[in-house]
């Protein structure tokens, strides 16, 4: 088993959905970085994505484009990336993490190279978001032979007759992108979403996690109730921005600033 | 990467979308049912008689096409070697070669019943075209342009806004038109419903380089069949400029089994390919993915996608059409590079012999019309894409010869 069916598999003992954490490896920096991951578990994550920055983000919105430049100003690179989780993993055995992001540095750098550093380093998932079901022969059957999850996003888009190939080589927990969007912009329809998880649930045994918009305490409770978990993103990433002492540069508050938001909507999920 | 013997370079790309390993479907999930649905409507579309027919008319009366090849004998006496010949698509509607495309999707958009229209634009030339065809048709028009485009093509934006078109800052990234394609994309999952994307050129996920190749053919075609009845036989060699590389495409695509005709892209070197300031991805970047299809792109060791630069805004993109890598790997294609300079020589070359103002795109075509019909003999016939004319490019030419309008 796992590290992420380990989880899921607790929490769904405890009785309560899981609380997924998404931030910009790198940003503001790679220091920062590693402190802000270091504490996410305590501050209430069950699970920690970690965004692989790329100068051309298509799905994702200005809080995280901007997230993704400043760690890219800062040096940040796939080989760092995988350092920071390596560090990460050192100290935590348990959470979760899972790799975020688009396609072409994981190819440049080489899938099998890739591969094989990102399960050394402790990775256990990744989510490419370029990579559909009709590519699966590119990165998401590599990932399943290297013994790692890949996990696929599902849209407002995935209709009945498209689910099944969406959930058919995929692992760990699907993502519910919750609106027809990039992120961080549009809040989620709550019934829309409740409708469309348990719509889902007819395709596949996989915990479902909801994310895209999610940025409140009250919107995590509220999607809690129908979800497997819920990813809060672009407000933690908004979180950063808001705390730094000038572009780029972290200010004593940026560590405290993304704990203790992650605190607060972790109260959310668990009430 | 495999150079065996094909039996035709025009059968491509396959199902999946793919011209040998370049091409596919990168693409979120959001936008992959509604790929699926364009391609399906596409293929509908191309094996309905009554689309062609509609096509051809718009072709016809409103674009005015065809368009002439002509010899162009001053530059060829001044020259002294190949006969030059060009092909006249910058008398086109709207002054390029873009609108023989947009009229081709626009006219899908339709069949689709999609009422609003959204497209990046560079140079301004494919805005202006999509803007052209949406007050034709009276469809909502939206177009991405990179903040840095916009200040350099600001004839072009007045133009779209005249037109009716919303014309919308890309504020990320570069700026530039690889930022545009991003906001369109972005535009494109936010508005998966009603809206229909009408790229510029011939790269994107499948089936965009192929339906953009098909409409785009019209310029090989007619070039053709005007060289059969002008010379009695084919052209000798084919020469054309590539930013996203569809001008190319259109005039090669037709040609490619024909063997014996040399085939050239030339694309923007910039400051020169030694220096990191130019936009020749295939001569200066290898395969990777970005906007939905795995192509040449310039690209750092880390797999970011860096800026190109060239003095044509239409030039500057960090990438080309799919098809273009896999005829580059075949060596069926030759792809060579022009630097600004040696374009905007050509430009005022072309002006003083021919009384013809060419595009800046075009004149790096030009540039290398220049290098090698010298070296030919007067029997070797050459024809050129003049695929745009100039008069958007005059402010930015103004400003390097430090004229002041
Ligand atoms: C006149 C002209 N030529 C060429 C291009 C480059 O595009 P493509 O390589 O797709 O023909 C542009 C793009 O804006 C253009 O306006």
């Amino acid at each position: 088993m796992g590290r992420i069916e380990r989880r899921f598999a607790e929490l769904k003992q405890k009785g309560r959905a899981a609380l997924v954490t998404f931030v910009t490896a790198g940003d503001p920096d790679y220091e920062t970085s590693l402190k802000i991951i270091k504490g996410l578990p305590k501050a209430g994550a069950d699970i920690i994505e970690f965004g692989m920055p790329f100068t051309d983000p298509m799905a994702d919105g200005p809080a995280i484009q901007a997230a993704g430049l400043r760690a890219l100003h800062g040096g940040q690179t796939l080989k760092k990336t995988l350092k920071l989780v390596k560090e990460f993993r050192a100290g935590d055995k348990e959470t979760p993490v899972v790799l975020m992001g688009y396609y072409n540095p994981i190819y440049v750098h080489g899938v099998e190279k890739f591969l094989g550093e990102a399960k050394a380093a402790g990775v256990d998932g990744l989510i490419v978001v370029d990579l559909p079901p009709e590519e699966d022969v590119e990165l998401c059957l590599p990932a399943i032979a290297a013994d790692i999850n890949f996990i696929r996003l599902a849209t407002p888009t995935t209709d009945d007759r498209r689910a099944p190939a969406v959930f058919r080589n995929t692992s760990g927990f699907v993502y519910y992108v919750s609106v027809l969007g990039i992120t961080g912009t549009k809040a989620p329809d709550l019934k829309s979403v409740e409708k469309n998880v348990n719509r889902l649930r007819k395709h596949t045994k996989l915990p479902i996690v909801v994310g895209f918009g999610v940025k409140t305490a009250t919107q995590a409770r509220a999607i809690a109730k129908s979800a497997d978990g819920v990813v809060v993103g672009s407000a933690l990433v908004s979180a950063i921005e808001d705390s730094l002492a000038k572009v780029g540069k972290p200010s004593p508050k940026t560590v405290k600033a993304v704990h203790s938001l992650v605190s607060d909507i972790a109260r959310g999920v668990r009430s | 990467m495999t150079t065996a013997q094909v039996n035709s370079y025009r059968t491509g790309p396959d199902e999946k979308g793919l011209f040998g390993i370049y091409g596919g479907r990168f693409v979120a999930e959001t936008l992959m049912p509604l790929i699926l649905e364009l391609e399906q409507a596409y293929k509908d579309a191309k094996a309905d008689p009554s689309f062609q027919a509609e096509l051809d008319s718009f072709l016809e009366h409103y674009v005015g096409r065809p368009s002439p090849l002509y010899f162009a004998e001053r530059l060829t006496e001044h020259l002294g070697g190949a006969k030059i010949y060009f092909k006249r698509d910058e008398l086109n509607h709207t002054g390029a070669h873009k609108i023989n495309n947009v009229m081709g999707q626009i006219l899908l958009a339709r069949r689709m019943g999609k009422k609003r229209i959204i497209a990046e634009t560079g140079a301004g030339q494919h805005g202006v075209a999509t803007a052209t065809a949406c007050a034709r048709f009276g469809l909502e028009c939206i177009v991405y342009m990179g903040s840095v485009d916009i200040e350099r093509q600001k004839p072009n934006v007045f133009r779209m806004k005249l037109l009716g078109a919303e014309v919308v800052p890309a504020l990320s990234g570069s700026r530039t038109l690889k930022d545009a394609l991003n906001e369109a994309l972005r535009d494109w999952v936010a508005n998966v419903e009603d809206t229909f994307y009408c790229i510029g050129t011939v790269a994107g996920p499948h089936p965009y380089p192929e339906m953009v190749r098909d409409f785009q053919s019209v310029i090989g075609v007619e070039t053709k069949r005007q060289m059969l009845a002008r010379e009695g036989r084919l052209p000798d060699s084919l020469v054309a400029a590539i930013g996203g590389g569809s001008n190319a495409m259109g005039l090669f695509h037709p040609f490619l089994d024909d063997k014996d005709v040399e085939i050239i892209g030339v694309e923007a070197a910039g400051l020169g390919l030694r220096t990191k300031k130019h936009a020749a991805s295939i001569t200066g970047g290898k395969p990777g993915i970005l906007h939905g299809n795995r192509t040449y792109l310039l690209m750092d060791d880390d797999g970011q996608i860096t800026e190109g630069h060239s003095i044509s805004a239409g030039l500057d993109y960090p990438g080309i059409g799919p098809e273009h890598s896999w005829l580059h790997d075949m060596k069926r294609v030759q792809y060579v590079a022009a630097t600004d300079k040696e374009a905007l020589a050509a430009f005022q070359l072309c002006c003083k012999l021919e009384g013809i103002i060419p595009a800046l795109e075009p004149s790096h075509a030009l540039a290398h019309v220049m290098k090698v019909a010298p070296t030919k003999p007067k029997d070797h016939l050459m024809v050129m894409n003049m695929c745009g004319r100039g008069d958007k490019d005059i402010f930015t030419v103004a400003d390097i010869l430090g004229v002041k309008l």
